[in-house]
């Protein structure tokens, strides 16, 4: 089976995709009619998910200092864990990352996009026996948003004037339009508790698939199956443990020694070693996350567009990629957006290693002596062997890039966004406007490039309370122009998330919404034997 | 009287003369006080002058200045690093270690349980090493130069040369993942029986015999060729007596303390300094524990367990003094 209809095939498998669109699509990938009919069927058939079973996932990411509270939800760890206990308004879709109901049935904006109204899911019963209510609904947006939040969500809703409860509907009103507003509340803090989870944020008490049975924070997590959850879809185990494993050599053992079924964050360096083992299968996804080179655009030398492309022509992005994230990754095109993002910007050229351009520019820019770079290996893994790498390659573009290694506790308070000339790591936001507002916008506190451009501001704002999909999509495609051609980012690749399964599991969704299947990994999961 | 002193002094004096050991302990227990008094002001001023306070590195770069000013109100970060020291201290002194800014639970009652499995950790890898290592460094002397001595030695310092992680590896490539025959991940939780800990806990516990092994063995055998070949056991054999009774009157009194001191510093190392073995084989320990909250700055449960890991050091370390006074009459009766 070739990739692209094994991957139509695990749609099919996930219910993601239905007949006539697998056969569609697996016969202009070149296979014929009656193949791809029998094919759907096997896949279809084969794939029906089984009930029951004791389900083990060795996590990257956990630590004795986490909590369950989801406002406060920092690492992978609790990621994962609030999607097993709890549920979301909205979730994004895992191909497509438009927004789809969860426990709001339905929306509707008003005319400019400033006014949403929810509609509430009925009948759905948290795990203590209560049923949720609106009330729940207000509670929990307001502890992420009211004075005293210290949620990690804070920063999505702070564009949220008003949370009420009219006649049985959510109401939200915003200070400015935004079409995204549903994709906000997929975030993984806002998960809907009791009271809002006012009296004891750490409960654990939610709608999910999973109820919480232990918990020891850096240690491991057990939960059983909600007998009462509102979807039949989801939550195939009986029982789901999640055990802290930060060392990624340990992953790897449990894994290929069948004590775990499921592992994050698989080390490129060591994935070849890693697919030898006959009882494993690697799972990549494409991610919005990206490793990035960012320069201040308003600090010498960078002040210079000139400097600034050659340096973006300096880049090789291809070996990058093959060296760097070895090859579980994409180029990137010097703006923060890919294909994975809904109305991602076609057509524009993707800009390539060019020394004899990158020369050009150096030259006309007038600067004179070496480029100073800060790297750290917690900027991301092999942020110091990257740096190494595009010193070589500017090397032969007549530009000399001297590299400073700097101590990894304190990078993102001390160099990341502080210092002129750095390499850093973006994770994805739901949607382009988030991405853009959160880091491009001149007013934004993590411009860490120092993008200041007032036109691009204007069509941002713009863009955001455009209900018009056709003329939203051209607004950002002019938006990624002006950041690839006189922003400050150097982006060379998104990189992919990798995780890996036993073959005894199925049911593994490459959601493109964020790692381990967008954090549902194991509401998704079944096992075969 | 003309100095009051003087009486004091001359009363201490002859404590000292009839309660010799009893004098020394309560000094020696002074002492550590005051010992652990400085390091819970150095780790303070340590963690203070990291770079980021408690607010920034919890929230990380999903940090919002709001949410920083927030958590900063809640927990009184903004008031002086003196006022803050001496509220910590107040509450220590009570008996109080005060809760982890990042869960907000009582830090005593999550250290219990991670302390307990760091002692139970290294209580089995001291319970094989130590007698092992004594046992082995014995019969290194016996067939001194000779093959099994050379065996030994090659062997132990083999695995001493490696790195503890390295080992760890290893036992976990041949045991767990080719031959499925020991526990792997080692999480041990509360549900657990003893037979299943114990079980979990193997490979751990191998890792750490071998890499304090040769350490212990070392000393003795160094100890014990170094006494055997003193002036004195010459005399002592002259003078008539028999092998044993000479190795136990003249030659073990002499060679104990260097070993004991030895021995101290390796269990020590056992329950404090395994932080590597804990991460490769996942098992939840004191150390992981302190290096998580040292990330976040976590300052109550920082102070904690360093308080723990330098009483720990100090304690034992003494116990090694004590027995080493204890069994050598030459240092009972000082001059």
């Amino acid at each position: 089976m070739t990739d692209p209809i094994k991957y139509f095939a695990s749609r099919v498998s996930a219910h993601e995709m239905n007949r006539r669109e697998f056969i569609g699509r697996s016969m202009a990938a070149g296979l014929t009619l009656a193949a791809a009919t029998s094919l759907y069927g096997t896949a279809a058939m084969a794939q029906e998910p089984k009930r029951g079973g004791h389900l083990k996932l060795g996590l990257q990411g956990g630590a004795s200092t986490d909590v369950i509270d989801p406002a406060k939800s920092a690492s992978q760890f609790t990621f994962a864990m609030n999607r097993n206990w709890g549920d979301t308004l909205v979730e994004s879709h895992p191909t497509s990352g438009l927004a789809v109901p969860a426990l709001a049935e339905s929306w509707e904006p008003n005319a400019d996009a400033s006014v949403w109204t929810f509609k509430i899911r009925k009948g759905v019963e948290f795990h203590d026996g209560s049923e949720l209510t609106i009330d729940d609904v207000v509670k929990t947006l307001n502890r992420h948003t009211d004075e005293k939040s210290e949620s990690g969500a804070l920063g999505v809703l702070g564009s949220i004037k008003g949370i009420e409860n009219k006649g049985g509907d959510l109401v939200l009103t915003l200070s400015e339009g935004n079409a995204d507003l549903p994709l906000l509340l997929s975030d993984y803090h806002l998960v809907i508790q009791p009271g809002g989870g006012y009296d004891n944020p750490n409960a654990g008490i939610g709608t999910g698939p999973f109820k919480i049975d232990n918990f020891e924070a850096g240690v491991r997590a057990t939960f059983v199956k909600n007998e009462n959850d509102w979807r039949n879809d989801r939550g195939f185990v009986d029982s789901v443990e999640m055990i802290v494993m930060n060392d990624a050599t340990a992953r790897m053992a449990a894994l290929s020694s069948g004590q775990v079924h499921f592992i994050n964050r698989v080390d490129p360096k060591t994935v070849g070693l890693l697919k030898r083992a006959p009882n494993v299968e690697i799972q990549t996804t494409s991610g919005r996350g990206h490793y990035v080179f960012i320069m201040h655009c308003n600090t010498a030398p960078f002040d210079n567009n000139d400097l600034r492309l050659a340096l973006k022509y300096a880049m090789d992005r291809e070996t990058m990629v093959e060296k760097i994230l070895g090859g579980y990754g994409k180029v990137g095109n010097d703006f923060p957006i890919n294909e994975t993002y809904a109305l991602f910007p076609e057509g524009i050229e993707q800009r390539a290693y060019d020394p004899d351009k990158a020369a050009f520019h150096f030259k006309k820019s007038g600067h004179d002596g070496s480029v100073l770079l800060r790297t750290s290996d917690v900027a991301f893994p092999g942020a110091v062997d990257a740096a190494v790498l595009y010193q070589e390659t500017a090397k032969k573009a007549g530009i000399d890039i001297e590299i400073k290694r700097e101590p990894g506790d304190g990078y993102w308070s001390n160099v990341w966004n502080v210092q002129p000339f750095s390499t850093s790591y973006w994770g994805g936001r739901p949607t382009q406007d988030q991405m853009y507002s959160t880091a491009y916008l001149s007013s934004a506190d993590w411009n860490d490039t120092r993008f200041f451009n007032t036109d691009f501001d204007k069509i941002l704002l713009e863009a955001r309370a455009e209900l018009d999909q056709a003329k939203r999509k051209e607004m950002y495609h002019d938006m990624a122009l002006m950041v690839r051609d006189t922003g400050g980012l150097i982006l060379p690749m998104f990189n992919d998330f990798v995780n890996a399964t036993t073959t005894n599991v199925s049911g593994f969704v490459q959601d493109i919404g964020n790692d381990m299947s967008n954090g549902y990994v194991a509401t998704r999961l079944w096992l075969n034997s | 009287m003309a100095n009051p002193l003087a009486g004091v002094r001359a009363a201490r004096h002859r404590l000292k003369e009839t309660h010799p050991l009893s004098v020394l302990i309560a000094e020696r227990l002074g002492l550590s006080v005051l010992l652990l008094w400085a390091v819970s002001v150095l780790i303070f001023a340590g963690v203070e002058a990291l770079p980021g306070d408690f607010a920034q590195t919890y929230l990380g770069q999903s940090a919002t200045p709001q949410a920083i000013a927030n958590i900063r109100a809640d927990l009184g970060l903004d008031r002086p690093i003196t006022t803050r020291y001496f509220e910590w201290l107040g509450g220590v002194v009570q008996g109080d270690f005060g809760n982890s800014w990042a869960s907000g639970a009582p830090v005593t009652e999550q250290i219990t349980k991670r302390l307990g499995n760091s002692l139970f950790l290294a209580f089995f890898a001291a319970a094989i090493s130590v007698p092992l290592a004594v046992g082995l460094g014995m019969i290194a002397v016996h067939y001194r130069n000779r093959i099994p001595d050379r065996v030994i030695n090659i062997i132990s310092l083999a695995a001493i040369s490696l790195p503890e992680f390295f080992i760890g590896y290893i036992l976990i490539v041949f045991f767990a993942v080719q031959m499925g025959v020991a526990t792997f991940p080692s999480t041990v939780y509360d549900s657990m029986s003893l037979s299943e800990r114990m079980s979990a806990i193997a490979l751990p516990t191998a890792t750490l015999v071998l890499v304090v092994l040769a350490h212990m063995m070392r000393m003795t055998r160094a100890a014990i060729i170094s006494v055997m070949s003193s002036a004195y056991m010459e005399t002592a054999e002259l003078k008539g007596l028999g092998a044993f009774k000479a190795i136990v009157k003249h030659a073990a009194p002499n060679a104990i303390a260097p070993i004991v001191n030895v021995v101290a510093l390796n269990l020590a190392y056992l329950v404090v300094g395994v932080v590597v073995v804990e991460v490769v084989f996942v098992y939840p320990g004191m150390g992981q524990y302190m290096v998580d909250a040292v990330t976040v700055r976590d300052m109550p449960v920082v102070q904690a367990c360093g308080l723990i890991f330098a009483a720990v050091y100090i304690l034992l370390n003494m116990v090694a003094d004590l027995v080493a006074i204890i069994a050598n009459p030459r240092l009972r009766h000082p001059r």
